[in-house]
């Protein structure tokens, strides 16, 4: 089966005067499984639906192996969809709905029973083709869904949050399912979803979007890396964030945090040497020491940062410490291993940041 | 495959841009256009007839000379202030019966609450009208009861005299209207409601009056318009119990003795459709911003309790007597049905199956054409049903909401009115040289206008119960619209049709209103009317009271196979996630 690009060009759609798209340009590979990641209302799951047909845009194309398919009705595309609520029919039997495409197809019923067969074994769902759709549990709805869409050998497979209605057990295995079955059979995928460890977990690259706007494309390390700006920062995974106003100091940068005061600031490769700065970094990449302990002069050009600890998580792997700095609110994991005592509330500390770990955002 | 479904260029693209503008495809256009075309032929011209000419003058220039004539005879007047008072006054009575009776549905644990519930379908099954002649051989002056009481107490009580007669009546049939919604609005009360209020320390009748009864009363409101509205614009009834001082008895008189042209006849046509509408308006109006539909996920309405026993002897005991006299007229007409004479005496003097005998020789052709009538009016009923629900619910199509409005205002047209309307509408119309108003098919077309609203709403609920999303799963596996709606739209709302399908046909079996006026020769004549014919004669009851009690089999026949239906469409039916999409 031919791999298809997906392509969206300056697509824009409004209903009314609300703009729920604006402008979204995306180009996905042939063969990608590709993510739309955001928070509810920004038009993630509006652009999967348009992808389907379901939605029309007012502006812009969407290709499909180059193909203008805007104006073709969704049971022509030769798209699936998983939807999020599976929306198995209830007035057939599971067999019934696995064979419901193929059946549109004028398919022969020798084939289509093959077919069937073959597509319920995929999910490991042979022994329940007589039941019902509300005789299954949530996670064999969800195979059913998946072998009805994957059955028609769609040339793009659409998923609709379709893990949210699992529990969170469920929710990993069923990832990695997903993932291995898009593996096998090399669909090319898009998978809209609000949770961030679920992209990052199985996309080769994704989508960020907010309002209506993709803000960043691509694959989870980059978005991670280096987020574009400060929605997606914020959005994948956690970031500190400090701003002020910079200007040289030597071989070093001054930099006067907003509510902090100055600091030293290794010279950093894009950040401008004059003007404001906002300043990002992982909680992970910072180190915290007692506010005694001397700044260790081999660990090359860094930041550091007086603080005390304001409150404390113990999570297993690490602990999570949220420590003032001035006005600021720094958020720092430290890992946690037998033997590692926990940094009272209260307790100045010196927090620091190794050069290549600070991100500057634009 | 996608280029089969884009076609040639041109049509195309049009089909496109009308799915793009109104999610709508070419064949749902042409329904939406075949439906505009039934309601505006046989719902809005004969009713828009009827209204210009109570308002035209002889030579059609606008007058209100007949309202003015109309208010100026006493007759007209008397009947005016009448058909309100027994239209009130059975809202009255109808409340007195149900609202207890709802409120120990609701309230207790008892076995009795079944037995309310099967009371609250018993009455309907049997039109008034039927039931009237029955009642007066039970409750009239020289009735079972006051023979009884004449002869061991020496008093009698006027049941039946005058218009207390159309009262005792209506509101036997009709109370379980009232009884149905209130009960239904009841059990949507969160328990919560109660709780906060018991712990503010409300309770007992002024837990009641605060708070039970106030957040049920959109429940009640609706059940009471419509007992209103039903029974004002009753013609079979007081017709039968020859009340005839009233509206619809003087419109059907006038318009069948004086003649087409006589102007009084659709005066007080407008003067019945302006309360239908204004009584609906008024409990919506009173309902609007009061949806108090406050059960929460989980939690199961108002907390019940168990009767004590001398508690539930007391209900039993109301329940019990209820039950006897709503049950009165099924009893009067199944005795009738069976008695050879019936006169002046608490029981028949001896019983016999002629009845039966004569109905199966002489009336059997009755039985088929309301078989044939009311079997085709539902079957339009539920067609051009299931097409408003489908544009309403899913498609954009400007304006839909107007038919639903249409399509429901059917219920506030009085069959009377229908009936003239029709007359005057197609007075002189002929197809293949046979003049349309002496065919059975208008009959059958105003069975199926008038019992619309019925199909209407079943379907509407029906639809509304599948989410969109189990379509757009259909489509996207290649299904176009129309294999979509066959596949998976219709076999899902499949129990709803059906259960449309049944309301509407034994609704219009029982239906007198419209056809008494459209019949025009005997042998087109239904069940309905076969009653009322053999009722007008004394040595016709018994045979009309025969075929009264077939009609009655009919119908509960209908409603038990309905409600069987739709259980277990709902059983089979359940989805299989109630979750939406996001």
């Amino acid at each position: 089966m031919k791999k298809v690009a997906v392509e969206c060009r300056g697509i824009g759609l409004s209903y009314g005067r609300t703009e729920v798209l604006k402008d979204v340009s995306l180009k996905i590979e042939p063969g990608e499984f590709f993510a739309l990641l955001g928070p509810s209302g920004s038009g993630k799951s509006t652009l999967l639906r348009l992808i389907a047909g379901f939605n029309q845009a007012n502006r812009g194309e969407l290709l499909l192996d180059g193909r203008d398919i805007g104006g073709v009705p969704p049971h022509a595309r030769n798209i699936g969809m998983v939807f999020q609520s599976y929306a198995l029919w209830p007035h057939l039997s599971v067999a019934d709905n696995v064979a419901f495409g193929l059946v549109e197809r004028r398919i022969a019923r020798d084939e289509i029973r093959r077919r069937t067969e073959a597509a319920l074994d995929l999910v490991g769902l042979r022994e329940f083709a007589a039941r019902r759709p509300n005789q299954l549990s949530g996670g064999q709805q969800q195979r059913v869904a998946l072998a009805r869409t994957v059955v028609i050998e769609p040339q793009v497979l659409l998923l609709d949050e379709p893990l949210s209605n699992l529990d969170k057990k469920l929710r990993v295995t069923m990832r990695q399912e997903l993932l291995a079955l898009q593996r096998k059979l090399g669909i090319t995928t898009i998978f809209v979803t609000h949770d961030q460890e679920e992209a990052m977990t199985t996309a080769d690259r994704m989508a960020v979007l907010d309002g209506g706007i993709v803000q960043q494309v691509g694959t989870p390390a980059e978005l991670y890396d280096f987020p574009a700006n400060r929605f997606v920062a914020g959005f994948v995974g956690t970031m500190n964030l400090l701003e002020g106003a910079v200007s040289p100091d030597g071989e070093a940068l001054r930099f006067d945090i907003d509510g902090v005061g100055a600091v030293r600031l290794p010279r950093l490769a894009d950040a401008p040497a004059h003007g404001r700065l906002a300043l990002s970094f992982r909680p992970h990449a910072v180190r915290m020491s007692g506010a005694s302990a001397s700044v260790d002069p081999a660990g090359g050009p860094q930041l550091t940062l007086p603080g005390v600890v304001q409150s404390s998580e113990f999570l297993g792997e690490f602990s999570r410490y949220v420590v003032r700095v001035g006005t600021h609110r720094i958020t720092t994991d430290q890992p946690h291993l037998v033997g590692v005592r926990r940094i009272d509330d209260g307790a100045a500390v010196m927090l620091s940041v190794a050069g290549e770990q600070l991100r500057v955002l634009h | 495959m996608s280029t089969a479904a884009t076609g040639t260029a041109p049509a195309g693209a049009v089909v496109a841009s009308l799915r793009r503008a109104w999610g709508a495809s070419p064949g749902s256009l042409l329904a939406a256009a075949l439906v505009i075309a039934f309601l505006a032929a046989f719902l809005l011209l004969p009713v828009g007839t009827v209204f210009v000419t109570a308002f035209a003058d002889a030579d059609g220039s606008f007058t209100l000379g007949h309202f003015s004539s109309f208010f100026t005879t006493s007759l007209m007047r008397e009947s005016f202030g009448n058909s309100l008072y027994v239209a009130l006054v059975s809202v009255v009575v109808a409340s007195l019966i149900a609202v207890p009776l709802a409120y120990l549905t609701v309230r207790f644990e008892f076995r009795g609450a079944i037995l309310i519930q099967t009371l609250g379908v018993l009455p309907l099954i049997m039109p008034p009208f039927v039931g009237a002649v029955a009642m007066t051989l039970i409750f009239g002056r020289s009735g079972s009861l006051n023979l009884l009481l004449d002869e061991h107490l020496g008093f009698t009580i006027p049941f039946m005299q005058g218009l207390n007669g159309v009262i005792f009546v209506e509101s036997l049939h009709y109370f379980p209207f009232i009884l149905m919604n209130l009960t239904v609005a009841l059990r949507n009360i969160d328990s919560a409601m109660e709780e906060a209020a018991l712990n503010l320390g409300c309770r007992g009748w002024r837990l009641f009056r605060r708070v039970v009864f106030p957040l049920a009363l959109p429940g009640y409101l609706a059940g009471a318009a419509l007992v209103f509205v039903k029974v004002f614009d009753d013609l079979g009834t007081p017709l039968v119990l020859g009340a005839t001082n009233m509206l619809a008895p003087q419109a059907y008189l006038r318009i069948t003795q004086v003649g087409l042209e006589d102007p009084m006849g659709y005066v007080i046509s407008v003067i019945m459709i302006g309360f239908s509408i204004l009584a609906l308006w008024l409990s919506v109006r009173v309902m609007k911003g009061k949806d108090y539909t406050t059960v929460s996920k989980g939690a199961g309405g108002l907390a019940r309790r168990r009767l004590s026993g001398g508690e539930a002897a007391l209900a039993y005991a109301g329940i019990a007597l209820v039950l006897l006299v709503v049950l009165s007229p099924h009893l009067g007409l199944t005795l009738l049905s069976f008695a050879q004479v019936w006169s002046y005496s608490p029981l028949p003097d001896a019983f016999t199956l002629q009845h039966y005998a004569t109905v199966f020789a002489e009336s059997g052709f009755m039985i088929r054409n309301t078989l044939l009538y009311c079997g085709l009016a539902a079957l339009i009923d539920v067609a051009i049903g299931t097409t408003i629900a489908y544009l309403i619910l899913r498609t954009r199509l400007p304006g839909r909401q107007w038919l639903d409005l249409v399509a429901s205002a059917a219920i506030a047209v009085p069959g009377i009115v229908l009936a003239i309307g029709f007359l005057r509408s197609f007075q002189g119309l002929q197809v293949g040289g046979v003049p349309v108003t002496q065919t059975w098919v208008l009959i059958m077309i105003a069975y199926a206008v008038r019992r619309l609203p019925y199909a209407l709403r079943s379907c509407m609920a029906a639809l509304q119960q599948i989410n969109v999303s189990l379509e757009e799963a259909a489509e996207m596996l290649g299904a176009s619209g129309w294999r979509t709606v066959r596949r998976i739209v219709i076999p899902l709302m499949a129990g709803g049709i059906l259960a449309g399908f049944v309301s509407s046909f034994i609704t219009a079996a029982v239906e007198l209103s419209a056809t008494i006026l459209l019949v025009v020769r005997e042998s087109q004549a239904p069940m309905s009317y076969g009653i009322y014919l053999y009722m007008q004669s004394v040595a016709g009851r018994g045979p009309g009271a025969a075929l009264g009690v077939l009609a009655v089999v009919l119908v509960a026949l209908g409603t038990y196979l309905s409600h069987r239906v739709v259980e277990r469409a709902q059983a089979t039916s359940r989805p299989a996630r109630a979750t939406g999409g996001s």
